[in-house]
């Protein structure tokens, strides 16, 4: 993982976040990230021009299955990890993350959040505050599983893909 | 026996980048413990500190979940393949809310 860690992402799919965050509310929304991780190409010709590690391409959206606490839990099951993963794969990416929504709490990963995370994987973070989006944020978990690292969010201009 | 086991993309970076690997056991428990001993990093990401998988690590033997099976000491025989897929879990506050 290299140091500064920069995930690109359309304004236009950051705003798709941000309306799945309002329309889930006072629930918590959750998706997928796919799009491709520029570090983990073998050969990347345009490696030096990279503006950022990572960049989301499109969205799959997906149903908070927690029904006992919607309101500060989520779950994605390995089923749906199966979907994002074929949709990813269909499209020529990757899942490189997931979404979820914070209702009436700040953008940052709890110790919920750290104790069922991968490293690797960007978790965004959207608050949503009175049905309302806040700050949006992005996390990596790190490599000894003790904290994160909080990782740039860079706008970028909306792929083809969009 | 030789069991295939995939390595799911975020732990690729534990596992030498690579995407599977095969190892020698009898059973789903022997496998999980050969891919962990060849790649040591692997084992905090699956496994919780008191050696149990964590909870949101799910174990596959040829696409059937081995919860429903014998969990880890479902036998494995030649050309099984093992796959882990996580849940996606996560929430803003500690404890859960009942309404």
């Amino acid at each position: 993982m290299s140091e500064a860690l920069e995930l690109g992402i359309s304004a236009e799919l950051a705003e798709k976040i941000r309306e799945h965050g309002i329309e889930a509310y006072p629930y918590e929304c959750c998706g997928a990230l796919l799009g491709t991780d520029y570090e983990g190409l073998a050969n990347d010709p345009n490696r030096e021009s990279r503006k950022v590690s990572r960049e989301i391409i499109s969205l799959f959206p997906l149903v908070n299955r927690r029904d006992d606490s919607p309101r500060n839990r989520f779950a994605v099951t390995p089923d749906d990890v199966r979907e994002a993963e074929k949709a990813a794969s269909a499209q020529g990416l990757e899942v490189i993350g997931w979404y979820h929504s914070h209702p009436d709490h700040p953008a940052k990963p709890s110790d919920f959040d750290r104790d069922h995370a991968w490293p690797w994987y960007s978790y965004i973070i959207v608050s949503v505050h009175t049905g309302v989006p806040q700050d949006m944020t992005s996390w990596r978990l790190k490599d000894d599983r003790s904290g994160y690292l909080e990782e740039k969010i860079s706008p970028m201009k909306a792929s083809a893909a969009n | 026996m030789s069991v295939k086991v995939m390595i799911p993309t975020p732990l690729r970076v534990y596992a030498g980048k690579r995407d599977s690997t095969e190892v020698s056991a009898a059973t789903v428990g022997e496998a999980l413990s050969g891919l962990t001993s060849q790649f040591a990093e692997l084992r905090k990401h699956l496994y919780t500190e008191d050696g149990k998988l964590r909870a949101f690590v799910n174990v596959y033997l040829n696409d059937e979940d081995i919860r429903y099976l014998a969990k880890e000491n479902t036998p494995t025989k030649d050309g099984d393949t093992i796959s882990i897929i996580p849940s996606i879990a996560g929430g803003s506050s500690e404890m859960p809310i009942d309404f």
